[in-house]
């Protein structure tokens, strides 16, 4: 996966992030404050403004500068979250101009562990660690079990999805949902749905 | 959906335009969205620097002046400020005394402004940071983000504000902040949801015969649905909630807060209802605020905020402010 692959990444994010603009923004609006759709949307249009401008030349670069710019453009809990996610994913990945599926892994457990040392969250507390967190494992299990990148990506993709699935029964722990207490319970959270996006973007971007 | 908007995308730009306009004691630096006194910094002063989402209004633009704010950054509407606007108010605010940031509890606030401050520390600004967290309707503090900043987010920036204006260091104005913050409660009720610009339907559903108890500042619903009743019982349950939380003594600085869609005439009944109470508890409410001050866009309710008194907070709440929204003593 080189740095073209990486844009298109970013590319198909930006474009279910804007197809799903009015979904995620009503998942908010059940148990937040009904601005997700909105706050990514404007956050990948701005990235791929960037990568536009800047033309990153490895896929760590490229992540770090799309990081940066969600930090600087999302505002609330998403731009500093999913901006640390890109940033430390792309840190991690270093200076390589192609990175291996064992190497995707790697940037994303460094992902996910940046996202929980600032939110804090853990699995279950009914935020985007819940699809994140289990797409990580399945990305690191289908990386020791061999399957080709494009399978590894799919199982990904399935584990994210079934993870925000997974957090309409839950009771919100973390964010702005917790303080509905019981009643955030029957609703997905918003987050765990756009972390599940993202994956099925990286799918997507394999697939081109 | 009908709103006095130009676009969905210009809400905040194009109010600010509006700010900058109508106050020439304020600078409105548009392209980052940040209002400034319009004489900062101040040298040696320490500087206030507070933000938060847009739909709070006044809250936090209008306390910006002589005596309150020295800068806020607004973000999109519930959406908290950036990094880079909350590090432009910063360094356009100090004087070489020092900033203190007011930081509502809500996750992407914090975790904004966190990143704002520690940037800001690495350009050499010296930064404190109060977290307020005064509302009771959000009880389990463990299970939970924590409680939701909300009116006492004004009575901190004022009372450090005046505070500020003496020519104290930052950790006095830090601490008589976090004091004010301690002795603060809120608790909100809603009638009717709001809706926000982006959205464009009511962020939840609520009956002509129901209402919403300890709803938030974001239009989130709050805990508990209840059937409507009349605004003493309201009121009372309301009171209780703090009353138990901390027991209302002594004298007291009591907020009565429109959501930003009440008529004035119904906040006053509310109001005499927990001036009421108040007595009742053996409390007195000697300073008072009635109006809209910490929104939520178009929703109908009220939130009441109480602040056990000193001698030295009742002088500072006192001291002469001058502000877009809160002005006396000058």
């Amino acid at each position: 996966m080189n740095t073209q692959f990486f844009a298109a990444w970013i590319e198909e994010i930006a474009t279910a992030v804007r197809a799903q603009r009015d979904h995620l923004t009503q998942l908010d609006a059940a148990i937040g404050d009904a601005d997700h759709g909105a706050n990514l949307d404007r956050g990948f249009t701005a990235a791929q403004e960037a990568l536009a401008g800047a033309s990153p030349q490895t896929p760590g670069a490229l992540l770090v500068l799309v990081g940066s710019t969600l930090i600087r453009k999302v505002g609330g809990a998403s731009g500093p979250l999913y901006g640390t996610a890109f940033r430390e994913m792309g840190k991690a990945f270093g200076e390589a101009p192609e990175i291996s599926p064992a190497e995707l892994s790697t940037g994303l457990n460094a992902a996910l562990a940046g996202v929980q040392r600032l939110g804090a969250a853990a699995e279950g507390d009914k935020t985007m660690v819940d699809a994140l967190a289990p797409a990580a494992e399945a990305l690191a299990q289908a990386v020791r079990d061999g399957l080709k990148p494009e399978e590894a990506l799919e199982a990904a993709a399935a584990a994210a999805e079934q993870g925000a699935r997974a957090t309409v029964p839950l009771q919100a722990r973390k964010g702005r949902a917790s303080y509905l207490g019981p009643r955030s319970v029957g609703h997905e959270d918003p987050g765990a749905a756009s972390t599940a996006l993202l994956f099925g973007a990286l799918k997507a971007a394999a697939s081109r | 959906m009908k709103k006095l908007i130009n676009s969905v995308d210009s809400v905040v730009t194009d109010a600010l335009r509006g700010i900058a306009a109508a106050h020439p004691s304020l600078r409105v630096d548009i392209e980052n969205k940040v209002v400034f006194r319009a004489d900062a910094p101040r040298p040696g002063k320490v500087g206030l620097v507070s933000g938060g989402g847009s739909g709070h209004e006044p809250l936090h633009g209008g306390f910006v002046g002589y005596g309150m704010l020295d800068a806020a950054c607004p973000g999109e509407v519930f959406t908290s400020p950036v990094p880079d606007q909350l590090i432009e108010a910063t360094k356009g605010v100090d004087g070489g005394a020092g900033v203190l940031h007011i930081v509502k509890n809500y996750t992407g606030d914090v975790l904004n402004f966190e990143m704002a401050a520690e940037l800001s520390g690495d350009e050499g600004v010296e930064v404190a940071t109060v977290l307020v967290n005064d509302d009771v309707a959000v009880q389990d503090s463990l299970f939970t983000a924590g409680r939701r900043g909300t009116g006492a987010t004004l009575f901190v920036e004022k009372i450090a504000g005046a505070l500020a204006e003496t020519g104290a260091h930052l950790a006095e104005v830090a601490r008589v902040a976090r004091e004010v913050n301690e002795r603060s409660r809120s608790f909100g009720v809603a009638l009717t949801p709001c809706t926000v610009p982006a959205a464009g339907k009511p962020t939840f559903e609520l009956s002509d015969t129901e209402i919403e108890l300890g709803i938030g500042i974001h239009g989130e619903p709050g805990r508990t649905r209840a059937p409507m009743r009349e605004a003493r019982e309201i009121v009372r349950t309301a009171m209780d909630a703090i009353e138990a939380d901390l027991p209302l003594s002594g004298e007291t600085l009591v907020m009565v807060n429109g959501m930003g869609g009440t008529p004035l005439i119904e906040l006053y009944i509310v109001f005499a209802e927990v001036e009421a109470y108040l007595r009742e508890k053996g409390a007195t409410a000697v300073r008072s605020l009635v109006g809209n001050y910490v929104t939520s866009l178009d929703m109908q309710g009220f939130s009441v905020t109480t602040c056990s008194l000193t001698g030295e907070l009742t002088r500072l709440w006192d001291a002469p402010v001058e502000t877009p929204a809160l002005r006396w003593g000058r």
